[in-house]
């Protein structure tokens, strides 16, 4: 009974993947496609395999069409993909230290503290020293931020909603009153960066800022691959874990840091863009099971594709604008969140 | 195999456990029995190394339990608690083979199909496998769980009330599987309610009362009419069936 289930499950699993495949591929090609300057898909597949050394008629002969390709367009998708791989396991991660499908790092305030963070560094002046100061507080804003909700939201083992989500009150007003402050105090330059930080956009992605927080996404990730198990295990509660081999404490910081590392990085570049971590790994959930290996694996790719998508359509539901990405996804990560608050409490018959 | 000495557990000065001492040797079935409160959980939690006793000593196979690593720990000996939720709507058998994850990268995980199938069958939960454990009934949790602790094939097991949401037919079950294992030379510790349920299905029998060991032997050694309702505060009859006490509230 146990081989026949596997069957199963890898067919799901080859049928997730072709499908997000699919979906990414499409979604980047759409991407590079659209925009002022139009570009055939044919000089997008050229001038790729061009950049892989593989000489070919269709590769674009006109440089501006070129540079507009690797200078504006594929960093920005790149960006897209890598700090929606960041947010989405960054999620799932988060769900399962906290044994609560609803935590995440948008709605208990990880990302604002991060954001905290981040303008910090902007206001002192500390951003002056370049890219990787700014991703350093938004880091260390993010885990302070993951340490405190961690702290105050857990009794006995587990999280309560209602604990979780009130202590996402907190941390996030806390968090707004400082930005507030900040961009009180800033002068029109910071003011700026800071508000960009509140929404959230990919607008101005630059290829070294990609390789950080690519950089940063895949150690998160292996990292979250290598727990896997023990997430599973976590999955039946703190004591049984540990009556199972599972050095419970030690795995907490360890995600805890995980966490705080994803999210930290995709803030300090992009800012806030909630609800990723939320939808995907749920989604994925309902599509292969919740063992956390493939899980895990299948968030990071969900949420590459889920965040070129959005930002496709914020470059192109508004002709000539560019909405902020952080804006589109609370639009529809909003409902989704509050279908998932139903859900739950109907079925556990409370706010438990 | 485990062996406790003169262990005491404190919580705000009060004393929970007091100065207990006692052997469960491989092969047998030890039920912990007494009234509510008595301290039965706690000297439990201490025997499995789940918590570490405030004086005294708790060693498995002469070593400190508190020395031993989690994931070797959790190769000598299973714990079957009383919270059986899962956060993850995991299917049965993925939440059974949980139970094997102490062995893998050993010779061991050679047999985890067997071994999950096994338990599946013993437990009478093998109809479960393909279902989410997330909608189970109570006594349907709890047997999945005793396929889990049953996975994990360890020489000592702990059971904390394995009984408490089960029917009558699956109590007897659970306590025959009990006896199997120790007939397979494990050492079992079971806290029971039911005296006679301990008394039908335990080798020896130890009742715990504020804290201490009140008697510990044989169930007719240690169930007699007088010690229960000294202990119990309640008059009671005993009668012999079969050979085993059997309890009977006198109403």
């Amino acid at each position: 009974m146990v081989a026949a289930r596997s069957v199963n499950t890898t067919l799901r699993g080859l049928t997730l993947t072709l499908t997000l495949a699919a979906l990414l591929l499409g979604g980047i090609v759409a991407s590079a496609v659209l925009g002022q300057l139009p570009v055939s898909p044919a000089e997008v597949g050229g001038s790729l395999l061009r950049s892989l050394g593989i000489q070919n008629a269709w590769a674009p002969t006109d440089s501006i069409v070129e540079s507009t390709l690797w200078v504006v367009r594929f960093p920005r998708i790149a960006m897209a993909m890598v700090v929606g791989a960041a947010l989405a396991v960054a999620g799932a991660v988060m769900q399962a230290i906290f044994g609560n499908p609803l935590a995440e790092p948008g709605v208990v305030g990880v990302s604002s503290g991060a954001a905290l963070g981040a303008a910090i560094a902007i206001v002192v002046g500390v951003a002056a020293l370049g890219d990787s100061a700014i991703a350093l507080f938004a880091f260390v804003g993010g885990l302070l931020a993951t340490l405190l909700v961690y702290f105050v939201s857990r009794a006995n083992g587990r999280t309560e909603v209602v604990t979780l989500l009130l202590t996402g009150i907190a941390v996030n007003a806390f968090a707004g009153a400082g930005l507030a402050f900040l961009l009180f105090v800033a002068d029109s330059g910071s003011r700026e960066q800071i508000v960009f930080w509140q929404l959230g956009s990919l607008n101005g992605s630059r290829w070294s800022e990609v390789l950080i927080v690519a950089l940063v996404t895949a150690i998160g990730l292996v990292a979250a691959v290598v727990l896997a198990r023990p997430f599973d295990l976590l999955a039946l509660g703190e004591r049984n874990a540990r009556h199972l081999g599972v050095n419970v404490e030690r795995l907490r910081i360890v995600s805890i840091v995980i966490v705080a590392l994803l999210t930290g990085v995709a803030v300090a570049f992009v800012g806030i863009i909630a609800f990723v971590g939320l939808v995907v790994p749920h989604a994925m959930r309902m599509a292969i099971g919740p063992a956390h290996r493939p899980l895990i694996i299948a968030s990071a790719v969900g949420g590459a594709v889920l965040l070129v998508l959005s930002d496709l359509l914020a470059r192109s539901v508004v002709p000539g604008g560019d909405l902020p990405i952080g804006l589109l996804t609370s639009l529809i990560g909003g409902p989704f969140f509050f279908y998932l608050l139903f859900r739950q409490r109907r079925q556990s018959g409370g706010w438990a | 195999m485990i062996s406790a000495r003169n262990v005491s557990v404190r919580l705000d000065s009060r004393a929970i456990l007091d100065d207990v001492s006692l052997d469960v040797a491989p092969g047998e079935v030890l039920a912990l029995v007494g009234p509510n409160g008595a301290g039965k959980s706690t000297l439990l939690s201490v025997l499995s190394g789940d918590r570490k006793p405030d004086s005294g000593t708790v060693t498995i196979d002469g070593r400190d339990i508190g020395g031993i690593r989690h994931a070797e720990l959790a190769r000598l000996r299973a714990v079957l608690t009383q919270e059986n939720t899962v956060s993850f709507p995991f299917r049965v058998s993925e939440v059974v083979a949980m139970g094997r994850s102490p062995w893998s990268r050993t010779p061991d995980s050679r047999d985890d199909v067997a071994v999950v199938n096994d338990a599946l069958a013993v437990t009478d939960v093998a109809h479960l496998s393909e279902r989410r454990f997330t909608t189970l009934s109570g006594g349907e949790k709890a047997r999945v769980s005793l396929a889990r602790v049953l996975a994990q094939h360890t020489p000592v097991v702990f059971l904390d009330e394995p009984t408490a949401a089960l029917d009558l037919r699956h109590q007897e079950e659970v306590m025959r599987v009990a006896r199997s294992m120790a007939a397979d030379g494990r050492a079992v510790v079971v806290v029971l309610h039911d005296l006679s349920l301990a008394g039908a299905y335990s080798d020896r029998l130890a009742l715990v009362a504020h804290g201490t060991l009140d008697a510990i032997g044989t169930p007719s050694e240690v169930l007699t009419a007088e010690r229960v309702e000294r202990v119990y505060g309640l008059a009671v009859d005993l009668h012999d069936v079969g050979g085993h006490p059997v309890v009977v509230p006198r109403r």
